[in-house]
């Protein structure tokens, strides 16, 4: 028995030593924290995807704090939460508008000509080999590396083609970047209708390998405004800077379904794993 | 260089294959209705466009000169007329630049290059810039322009010049019948490349599967004072780094060139084609080129123009007899594989080989058991499976760590891989992306 | 060659059906299953002189083993919704291993308990076959024998060729005084002892032919039974008579089965041949270290376990230079 009391009472001995070693210690050496950036922290999404240029939400909170960046840099922040820090901060800040991803391609599994690809499932692997597997040499290669870069699930791969959801897309651009075809640009959030192609090469030489390629038919530029559509080669391109409306995917009819609503495109059941 | 070759560490031995076509002697391909010539043919600049649709061109004629110092002229392939200029499906994959001539069938040369038979009283300077001139590039698969290697920087004292015959690709044999067919030729092209590097012996290093080769050129070399080097059967023993050291006995530095051991090291056949440049004024328009593999109905080696389809090499082989499931140029360790049949013969395609559905294997990237097959097997002695991991968790600082920039993408480890990893896979990105990086740094 | 040119019937690959992928094209015929199941077959003379010497009982074990890794894996695999994974082979060496880590007269909940405590908290919890850290078999060894010492140290006799059950049981040769075992029964296996570990012949036959068909490297049994031999050596020599021969010590206890089969596991041992010496002297001293000095009689999972947590670390320090490597520093001096 009295083993176990003196196990007990050294243990408990040591346990309070120890504890007053760790309490004199955190007050004595205790760092001292802008409590503004902690709160500016907790203001911020707190997913640290570095859409903003640093580390993550503390670093750019610690940025924001110090002036070296603005709240509205986030690309992930609704207006509201950067109201909210400018107010905390008493500083103002300039309107932003929303940007989402667009992946400009719209050639799917069933749609293009493609061989047989065996090897690393990742496309910035997947280029290396003969430039992809596709016959066009600009499309999607469907492995995913964008899907993979989103931290917030909005990528998702439908038949062998990435396909952003806007509503889920924060446009912190991380997707970008991983894109070995360069395919994904950002758009404003406003503007649904986009040319889902990014081939410049001639459109017969396009309709070889894929159905929903852009053809340069000018349909949608002569049933879009002025400006609206530009044309660049043998790409239609919309002019974010003038955009069309989004009845125009319908009076235009375009003949290779190239040229859709971002919103249409990404409709269905999402199948992707938000992370 | 008379003592024994030096034996390097690793390496596979796979099926060579080579009895497929090594008996073939070369034949001469018909001339063509129409050649597609690639433009960017070697590592380095592309060269500069000096031709435009609807010229008539004599064969041997300037389609593009070089556009700098690491890069070199291309040449028609025969005369006709430059039917167009625009895309065509390249060796990576990706559609380049390409000239199309519709040849006129007179096949007439051009404005020549001036024969140099008194090579040697020429100056070494002038040696050189034929090389330069007539766009010869590395035949063996790199496509390195030749007179660049030529060209060591100030205080870099090079005291061999070693020949490739090694050939240890499986299934090719072009290297192989040109040592044999042509092994003056080899022999006086070693001779000029000596000239001109200012040294008067040369090496040709040989594997030992050739012994008829090995044996013609021995026969030969004595007039220029040629040693030919019997080399042990070993995969990649063609590879620069493994033939210096098996030659030498000198290990090149991790990132260094062959120059910085005192090397320079040249293809066979590209030595041929500097000695018809010389001695006959001849451009690099053509080259042998080993048609094989086991659908093929006829495989053998062939004198392709630069320009040919593959399509058509295809068919002076008799076609197929069966699907394959792989078109590749180059050989079946570091060959690339191809996805369309109108990609042209180019300066560098050694073979044109077909992989039979029952030959070929798949990457399944089962999970790595540490087997260490691939650490025995790695002539660079770095970490295979390690680095593997290393990238496909996009770790590329790890990767780096490791020395995966040491790796000269034999394929050995993916060879000898139980689990099927695309390990080589791996590394040819891993390198790309460390690379990116430090272009970013800079 | 202008007949080829115009006969039409010349056929071309179609391109649509090409595939392509990364260099190189071909590849040797080795994969995964045919290692597993080499590997199962250099341990089958093992087994059988195992069930020679305990009779059907070790027939049982053995099977009830291998059936219940198999049938846990796949379970696993089921519940986590990953494919199936015993065709590789891996779980019937795991089963094998453990059955032969047993004794001949284990109760049949034993062995489903090893079964358990090799794929799932051996194997499976770690991410399944090459992720695992230590030897699934040897974890479950552990396991029971901490958690059931009673059952795991009491052996049968030996009743060669009888086929029977005996319930007498017998000291492992380890556990007993000095020189009360001859060196021939322990080298055909005659002893009490796990039913896979005594047959020191056996397991002979099946070690060099792993070692012939390249699937071990020499240098881990070579370290590991040499450094057992020179560390019990030199015991021996200081004090004949409280200890065993080395040779009575590398042919008795789990050493062969340890040093050939265990140890050599591919998983969670060292890949280059510098860290497999390591490894295999490691596994030897700390082996002979437990059989001296240490409480238990046997030594051999323990220190393999315990070399297996090393392996990362040895795999680090055992990094070979990349060729040219060295080259600049001797370059220059020319």
């Amino acid at each position: 028995m009295s083993i176990t009391w003196i196990a007990i009472s050294s243990a408990g001995v040591l346990g309070v030593v120890l504890g007053g070693v760790i309490g004199v210690v955190a007050k004595a050496f205790a760092v001292e924290v802008d409590e503004r950036i902690e709160r500016v922290g907790e203001l911020l999404p707190g997913v640290n995807c570095g859409g903003c240029g640093f580390a993550g939400c503390t670093d750019f909170a610690k940025a924001v704090v110090t002036e070296v960046a603005k709240p509205s840099q986030c690309p992930v922040c609704s207006a509201g939460d950067i109201n909210n820090i400018a107010e905390y901060l008493g500083i103002v800040v300039e309107e932003k508008e929303k940007m989402v991803a667009v992946v400009r391609c719209s050639g799917d599994y069933s749609h293009t000509v493609r061989s047989f690809y065996n090897g690393v499932r990742d496309c910035r692997s997947a280029v290396l080999v003969a430039g992809g597997a596709k016959g066009c040499d600009y499309g999607c290669l469907g492995f995913g590396s964008c899907a993979d870069a989103c931290p917030f699930g909005a990528i998702e791969i439908r038949d062998a083609l990435a396909v952003v959801h806007p509503e889920l897309c924060v446009g912190c651009e991380n997707c970008v970047a991983a894109c070995p075809k360069n395919l994904i640009i950002m758009t404003p959030a406003a503007v649904d209708v986009h040319v889902y192609c990014n081939s410049p090469e001639k459109g017969a030489s396009k309709m070889k390998v894929c159905k929903t390629a852009c053809i340069a038919c000018r349909k949608c530029v002569k049933a879009a405004g002025e400006e609206q559509m530009l044309v660049d080669g043998f790409l239609v391109k919309t002019n974010y800077a003038n955009p069309p409306q989004s009845d125009l995917v319908e009076a235009s009819a375009c003949p290779t379904t190239a040229l859709r609503l971002g919103t249409k495109h990404a409709e269905g059941a999402y199948q992707g794993v938000s992370k | 260089m008379s003592d024994k070759p030096r034996k390097f560490k690793g390496g596979v031995h796979p099926n060579d294959s080579k009895a497929l076509s090594a008996t073939k002697p070369i034949q001469v391909a018909p001339l063509l209705d129409k050649y597609k010539v690639i433009m960017h043919q070697n590592i380095g600049a592309p060269p500069e466009l000096l031709v435009k649709k609807g010229d008539l061109v004599k064969k041997g004629d300037l389609l593009a000169k070089a556009g700098g110092f690491v890069s070199v002229p291309l040449h028609a392939p025969t005369s006709g007329t430059v039917s167009a200029i625009d895309k065509c499906p390249g060796p990576t994959g990706i559609g380049v630049p390409a000239i199309e001539i519709t040849a006129d069938g007179e096949d007439a040369w051009g404005a020549a290059l001036e024969p140099m038979a008194d090579w040697p009283n020429r100056a070494p300077a002038d040696l050189k810039q034929r090389v330069w001139d007539a766009g010869i590039v590395g035949m063996g698969g790199a496509g390195f322009p030749a007179h660049v290697k030529l060209s060591p920087p100030e205080g870099k004292k090079i005291d061999t010049l070693i020949l490739n015959g090694a050939e240890c690709e499986p299934y090719l044999t072009a290297d192989h019948r040109l040592m044999l067919e042509q092994a003056e030729e080899v022999v006086l092209g070693a001779a000029i490349l000596a000239r001109i590097l200012g040294l008067d012996t040369a090496v040709i290093g040989v594997e030992d599967n050739k012994p008829d080769a090995i044996a013609r050129l021995k026969e030969v070399a004595g007039k220029y004072n040629v040693t030919v080097q019997g080399l042990p059967v070993n995969y990649p023993q063609g590879a620069e780094k493994q033939l210096i050291y098996a030659i030498t006995g000198r290990e090149v530095p991790v990132g260094k060139l062959p120059m910085d051991v005192h090397c320079v090291v040249q293809n066979v056949a590209s030595a041929v084609a500097v000695a018809e440049a010389v001695i006959k004024g001849w451009p690099s328009i053509e080259r042998i080129t080993t048609v094989t593999g086991k659908p093929v109905v006829n495989p053998g080696n062939w004198r392709l123009r630069i320009g040919t389809p593959i399509s058509k090499a295809l068919e002076l082989a008799g076609g197929i007899t069966m699907q394959p499931s792989k078109l590749l140029l180059g050989g079946p360790m570091m060959g690339i594989a191809q996805k369309s049949l109108d990609v042209t013969v180019m300066k560098n395609t050694s073979g044109i080989l077909l992989i039979a559905s029952d030959e070929v294997s798949l990457y399944t990237s089962e999970p790595c058991i540490r087997c260490g097959r691939c650490v025995e097997v790695c002539p660079m002695s770095i970490l295979p499976a390690t680095i593997s991991q290393a990238v496909e968790n996009k770790r590329f600082d790890w990767a780096e760590e490791l020395n995966v920039m040491a790796c000269i993408e034999c394929g050995s480890c993916s060879y000898v891989c139980p689990s099927h990893r695309p390990l080589n896979q791996h590394f040819k990105r891993g390198k790309i992306e460390i690379q990116a990086q430090l272009r970013k740094k800079k | 060659m202008s007949e080829t040119e115009t006969t039409p019937t010349i056929l071309l690959p179609d391109p649509a059906r090409l595939m392509v992928s990364n260099s190189p094209h071909i590849r040797d015929r080795q994969s995964i299953k045919k290692i597993m199941f080499t590997v199962v077959a250099s341990l089958l003379p093992a087994c059988l002189a195992g069930i020679w010497f305990f009779g059907i009982a070790a027939l049982e074990v053995l099977l009830l083993c291998t059936v219940s890794c198999v049938a846990i894996e796949e379970g696993w695999n089921k519940l986590t919704k990953r494919a199936s994974t015993w065709q590789d082979g891996s779980a019937i060496i795991t089963g094998i291993l453990l059955g032969m880590n047993l004794n001949a007269g284990v109760p049949w909940w034993v062995c489903i308990l090893g079964g358990v405590l090799a794929i799932i908290l051996g194997k499976q919890l770690y991410g399944g076959l090459g992720y695992n850290p230590f030897n699934p078999a040897l974890v479950a060894r552990v396991g029971l024998l901490i958690g059931l010492p009673e059952i795991m140290t009491t052996w049968n006799t030996p009743q060669a060729g009888k086929m029977v059950v005996d319930a007498v049981t017998a000291a492992t040769p380890l556990g007993m005084a000095p020189g009360t075992e001859t060196l021939g029964n322990l080298f055909a296996g005659n002893v009490g002892g796990c039913l896979g570990e005594t047959s020191a012949i056996a397991l002979l036959i099946g070690g060099v032919a792993l070692i012939a068909f390249k699937l071990i490297k020499w240098q881990v049994p070579l370290a590991y039974i040499g450094s057992v031999f020179v560390v019990t050596g030199i015991a021996h020599l200081i004090s004949p008579e409280t200890t065993h021969s080395p040779v009575f010590h590398v042919l008795s206890g789990g050493l062969l089965l340890g040093a050939f089969f265990m140890a050599t596991d591919m998983v969670t041992s060292p890949m280059t041949i510098k860290g497999s010496w390591i490894f295999g002297l490691g596994c030897g001293i700390m082996t002979s270290a437990i059989r001296l000095w240490g409480s238990y009689p046997e030594g051999v999972s323990f220190s393999i376990l315990f070399m297996n947590a090393l392996t990362p670390l040895i795999d680090r320090i055992s990094i070979s230079k990349p060729f040219g490597y060295v080259a600049p520093v001797k370059g220059d001096a020319k």
